[in-house]
């Protein structure tokens, strides 16, 4: 009783500082070691000095579930999207692993996505390309973008590259869809007339109602949502705060919202790929 | 029966004679409570995993009876102490009458 009378005194005098990241470090299953605070990248540097990992705003047991692939229960998600690697699918009789071999063959993918991709003349996301690879290659249904099977499979991509930095490309032919990111994330949308960089520029350590705002880095998607039980894709995210903003959203997978996850990527570049994290 | 359901265990290969260890155990299942409703109105069965049982060697460890209002994939963990050589065997009962078991052996140096 008494620890809980003396919390409870913390709990008051610390007020808004609660909400505010910690100095915590993560180690996944032992020995996957995480960058989860590193120095802004050049373009960032007028921002932040330091670029953090959402990990950081959650509590203890939260951030403990990520810590062990045993809890973690996006890896159930990593799981199944292994089970589909293997499988055969669609006319040309072939599957993820007729090409790629082994899905740890895909270690340093997602730390540059979204990436240019010259045939196509566009900025790829993962999802795009794994649809790509399923209609043009594999002659196979292309999946919902945002669906679970897509999103499991680019947890699975995302889950062999965790602990590399992220270093997508901003110059160059991408150069043009980065700055139309840009521009969408300092663009206030909806009745509540909200950019991304309201919250999680101006406001990132504070609470938003009963939440955390963090940084809004994306180095941890696909994300683990204790709230739905689910893992969910990055544009899913964008889709609901945009939402919460009380706008007409963009859908997961339309260009404004490749572009913005091309410019919020780019945000973290140097931050370890986490995905598949665990959040709130 | 449901689908994707697949129970995971981890237990430490090998303890020392009255050693208390660490038990993690969980099942991919989507729990689904029976109060949910589809697009069209209608009500979705019930379909949970209603009982967890631990036993060691014959002796039971822990028996749960699990509820509604349970979340989808159900994690355990718990301890356990470890008086000799032995297995583990862990049993899952579903609403729909299957029953998923798993065991694992513990040796004791």
């Amino acid at each position: 009783m008494k620890t809980r009378m003396l919390s409870l005194a913390g709990l008051l005098l610390a007020g808004p500082a609660l909400a505010d990241p910690d100095d915590d470090t993560l180690v996944i299953n032992g020995e996957i070691e995480i960058v989860t605070k590193a120095p802004a990248p050049a373009h960032l540097e007028d921002v932040f000095d330091t670029i953090i990992s959402g990990w950081h705003y959650r509590n203890d047991e939260t951030q403990a579930i990520e810590a062990d692939d045993f809890e973690n229960p996006g890896m159930l998600g990593v799981e199944a999207a292994r089970d589909d690697w293997f499988e055969v699918a669609g006319t040309g009789e072939e599957s993820c692993a007729s090409c790629h071999g082994e899905p740890e063959e895909m270690a340093g993918v997602r730390p540059v996505y979204p990436k240019w991709n010259e045939d196509a003349g566009e900025v790829r996301t993962l999802a795009m390309q794994v649809n790509d690879c399923r209609t043009s290659r594999m002659g196979a249904e292309p999946w919902k973008y945002a669906g679970d099977e897509m999103t499991d499979m680019v947890a699975l991509i995302s889950s062999v590259s965790r602990g590399m930095p992220v270093d997508v490309a901003i110059d160059g032919p991408a150069q043009s869809t980065w700055e139309a990111g840009r521009d969408i994330y300092y663009t206030r949308y909806g009745r509540l007339e909200l950019a991304c960089a309201n919250c999680h520029e101006d406001n990132n350590g504070s609470m938003i109602r009963a939440d955390h705002l963090s940084q809004g880095q994306i180095n941890g998607f696909p994300t683990y949502r204790l709230k739905n039980a689910k893992l969910n894709a990055v544009q899913s995210r964008f889709k609901g705060c945009i939402r919460d903003t009380m706008a007409e959203t963009f859908e997961p997978g339309s260009p404004e919202l490749v572009a913005l996850e091309l410019y919020v990527a780019s945000r973290g570049n140097g931050l370890s790929v986490e995905g598949p994290s665990v959040r709130n | 029966m449901a689908d994707g359901v697949k129970p995971r265990v981890r237990v430490p290969d090998e303890a020392k004679a009255g050693e208390v260890i660490q038990i993690k155990t969980l099942i991919s299942h989507p729990m689904e409570s029976g109060q949910r409703r589809d697009d069209d109105g209608n009500l979705i069965p019930r379909s949970i995993i209603n009982r967890f049982t631990v036993e060691f060697e014959g002796e039971s460890v822990i028996d749960v009876a699990m509820e509604p209002a349970i979340s989808s994939n159900p994690y355990f963990e718990f301890e356990a102490t470890v008086p000799s050589s032995g297995s583990f065997v862990f049993t899952w009962y579903d609403d729909d009458g299957d029953v998923y078991t798993e065991e694992k052996t513990v040796t004791v140096a």
